[in-house]
């Protein structure tokens, strides 16, 4: 059967693990376990479980981050911007169609100006080769670069009236009332064309750039939807979005919440499964060799952009299921609720802490983390008001005025400490990625 | 001739501004990335750090500038920067070292800078809210109206004071990084360092007194920027992150590792915010009665609006990495 037994450098996958019961990961799980049931005792069911379906969607997000961060080290700053470009999708193809909209002229003329867009992005891309016809390049980048300025400056006055008419008369464009799932699946792949193009500028050059731009395009996306009113009502937001089961009005917070919780958690299980087997796969492999060691990769010959751009836009896309996933659960759609805090450093020390490279070990501090930072709330307040008293009492402290929001700012504090104190002493997370030896 | 004044003002002036403020900032970044090879984000913050300091002090001795015929902003702002540079070196110490001692990846030293990003955002929010705060305590910010000498000009150029402080001091700044750099033992040993590290070791150089230095210089410079920006509008503690893409781009547009080329790229990144946001069609109103009938201008011809400001930077910063990573001084870490 053996036949290679011989053989120096057979591949020995079984030998390696010293010990195959997984103690480490049973204890962490039970503990857990216990604190998921202790919030349950002392919060009431209702409240936990809305508790748990954020932090399923959080794990999404977070598994988005650990391909990227764990499978192929590449660093993306900008969750916040590919969650809120699916809180959007979920947002406008979920809501209710807006009949005063579609009944007047407007949506004929912003597609006409749509189509503007296109014809001057054509325009100026045919003037940028128009050295194939014998142009200077210099003369070709100088008529290039006054044919696009000339051109933008058109159609963005255009686009401004129209949107500002569309304001004026009716508000917003609406949705399109389809169903849920819709929204939530444009919104992956929308985060997954933005991906693309970050991943297409940044991925060939030092990895800090990777984490510039994705800084810079998460805040240029929220600026987009905070300030397009004619898109998504900016800072009045839009609510309620629908849920894809039926709401608390019908039967009840606890078991619509559980229901929720139950589609998280099949969408979990879906992209666990999926990632479990590309981990396995000669594709995961090769990602982790490019990740190990770039040099002999691409001594292999492997292509090793190609393979950081598919690992970029497949963690983009599934930070925007999550984004969408997490909107629509959260019923709101608010531009600016989207904070670097809340939802690009939360789910960054998710995937340090829990083990960068290990699905499992990702999602157990996703919900981990999560319940630290939602019990965190009532306790950084606890903390600042006995501080403030004790303070008062003794030294002739003045009270501060504005507590609660003070206390909220001693979480940015800690989620900065513990990122840095994680690197330091736990660099692999507490459900460290298994990398199998071969002696 | 008031449409040009108005340029100058909003334009010219502001520009400048900014583009110092971007390349003090682009400066310090570049200093670290030369020596420690790594995008150290948590600058801004000690921008704001810096800032924050000057407004304890301020708040402390509200009437210390009367005494010589200065903003008490201004005298306070050498001992802000000795604070600074000390809690630079005390971060580098507390958390950058111990990586480094670690052998990690660059990138894990960038996550590492976000944590301390955020520690000292947090620090700086609860102790001094979140809500924005004036740098002239006692004091009154003057405002110089220089009205032009020319016939029919009713519109008078504006210049604030912190505005002439921030030109002199980046003035001082750039020139006395060149002569440090250029002349002085420890400049030359840091040029070398950021050349070829392993080289610099092995001719004696005390990589460690490098190492302390760099953060001394970004922690003091970022003082400077971080004040002269929260004098000139106001100390906000949440400045940070609207600034890091700008310095970014200023660094990476004058060539990463290459002082000169960040404030080049500081005042680059600057300019091309204020023309963008600039409505052109002002320039253009005294012509518009000679423009033919056919070209209907629109009353606003500015390229993007101010809201979006924070694409200019970034889309600069994506031209760059297209076209030329290397920046337009041909920086040498890529």
């Amino acid at each position: 059967m053996n036949t290679n037994s011989n053989n120096p450098h057979r591949r020995d996958d079984t030998g390696a693990t010293v010990s195959t019961f997984p103690a480490r990961e049973l204890t962490l799980l039970a503990l857990l376990a216990m604190a998921v049931a202790g919030v349950y005792l002392a919060m009431g069911a209702a409240y936990s479980t809305r508790m748990l379906v954020e932090a399923a969607c959080y794990a999404i997000l977070a598994l988005g981050l650990t391909i990227q961060w764990g499978y192929a080290g590449q660093f993306n700053a900008g969750v916040m911007g590919f969650v809120a470009l699916g809180g959007f999708a979920a947002m406008s193809f979920s809501v209710p169609v807006n009949e005063a909209f579609w009944a007047s002229s407007l949506p004929g003329e912003l597609g006409l100006v749509l189509i503007y867009i296109l014809g001057a992005g054509l325009i100026v891309f045919a003037a940028s080769r128009l050295d194939r016809l014998g142009l200077p390049r210099t003369l070709r980048t100088v008529v290039t670069v006054l044919l696009a300025l000339v051109l933008y400056m058109v159609v963005i006055s255009q686009f401004r009236e129209v949107t500002e008419r569309i304001e004026d008369q009716v508000e917003f464009v609406g949705g399109l009332g389809l169903p849920t799932w819709t929204g939530w699946i444009v919104g992956g792949l929308l985060a997954g064309v933005i991906g693309y193009f970050i991943g297409h500028v940044c991925l060939g050059l030092r990895s800090d750039y990777l984490a510039i731009a994705t800084l810079g395009i998460a805040e240029i996306i929220k600026a987009f939807l905070k300030n397009s009113d004619w898109l998504t009502r900016g800072t009045a937001t839009v609510s309620p979005l629908p849920w894809p089961v039926p709401g608390p009005a019908e039967v009840g917070f606890t078991l619509s919440r559980a229901l929720y919780l139950s589609i998280t958690a099949v969408i979990i299980a879906v992209i666990f499964l999926l990632l479990h087997r590309a981990y396995n796969a000669p594709w995961g492999r090769m990602i982790r060799a490019i990740r190990d060691n770039e040099e002999s990769s691409a001594a292999m010959g492997k292509d090793i952009n190609r393979r950081r751009l598919e690992i970029f836009v497949l963690g983009c896309i599934l930070m925007g299921i999550g984004g969408a996933v997490l909107g629509s659960f959260n019923g709101i759609f608010d531009p600016q609720g989207y904070l670097p805090l809340n939802h690009t450093f939360l789910v960054l020390v998710m995937v340090i802490l829990g083990g960068p490279g290990n699905n499992l070990g990702t999602i157990f501090g996703a919900v981990a983390v999560y319940i630290i930072w939602i019990m965190s709330e009532p306790l950084a307040l606890y903390v600042m008001e006995l501080a403030a008293h004790v303070g008062q009492a003794n030294f002739d402290w003045e009270m501060p005025t504005n507590l609660e929001s003070r206390a909220l700012q001693a979480r940015v504090f800690v989620i900065g400490l513990l990122i840095t104190v994680v690197l330091r002493f736990a660099p692999k997370g507490l459900l460290p990625e298994k990398v199998k030896h071969h002696d | 001739m008031n449409e040009f004044v108005f340029f100058i003002n909003n334009v010219l002036i502001a520009g400048s501004v900014t583009g110092s403020i971007y390349a003090i900032g682009a400066v310090g970044v570049t200093l670290v990335f030369s020596i420690m090879r790594f995008a150290h984000f948590a600058h801004a913050d000690m921008m704001t750090f810096g800032a924050f300091m000057v407004l304890l002090l301020v708040t402390l001795f509200p009437g210390a500038g009367d005494a010589i015929g200065v903003p008490t902003a201004i005298v306070m702002l050498p001992l802000a920067m000795a604070l600074t540079a000390l809690l630079a070196v005390g971060i580098d110490k507390a958390f950058y070292k111990p990586l480094r001692a670690h052998g990690v990846k660059p990138i894990v030293m960038v996550i590492g800078s976000l944590g301390v990003t955020l520690m000292l955002q947090g620090l700086i929010r609860l102790f001094a809210g979140t809500g924005g705060q004036s740098l002239y305590v006692d004091d009154r910010k003057e405002i110089f109206r220089l009205a032009l000498p020319i016939e029919g000009v009713r519109v008078p150029v504006v210049i604030t004071e912190p505005q002439l402080y921030l030109f002199v001091l980046t003035l001082v700044a750039v020139v006395g990084l060149h002569l440090f750099l250029s002349r002085s033992r420890l400049g030359k040993a840091m040029r070398a360092m950021s050349d070829n590290p392993d080289l610099a070791k092995a001719s004696g150089i005390n990589t460690n007194t490098i190492v302390a230095v760099t953060w001394v210089i970004a922690g003091g410079l970022a003082a400077i920027a971080g004040t002269l920006l929260s004098m000139d509008v106001t100390f906000k503690p949440d400045l940070s992150f609207f600034l890091l893409l700008p310095i970014f781009a200023a660094a990476i547009v004058g060539g990463v590792g290459h002082p000169y080329g960040a404030v080049a790229g500081g005042f680059v990144v600057g300019f091309a915010e204020t023309l963008a946001v600039f409505n052109w069609s002002v320039l253009l109103r005294p012509i518009r009665d000679s423009l033919p009938d056919w070209l209907d201008l629109p009353s606003n011809l500015a390229l993007v609006g101010t809201e979006y400001k924070i694409v200019v930077p970034f889309f600069i910063l994506v031209a760059i990495l297209v076209w030329r990573p290397t920046g337009i001084f041909k920086g040498k870490v890529i």
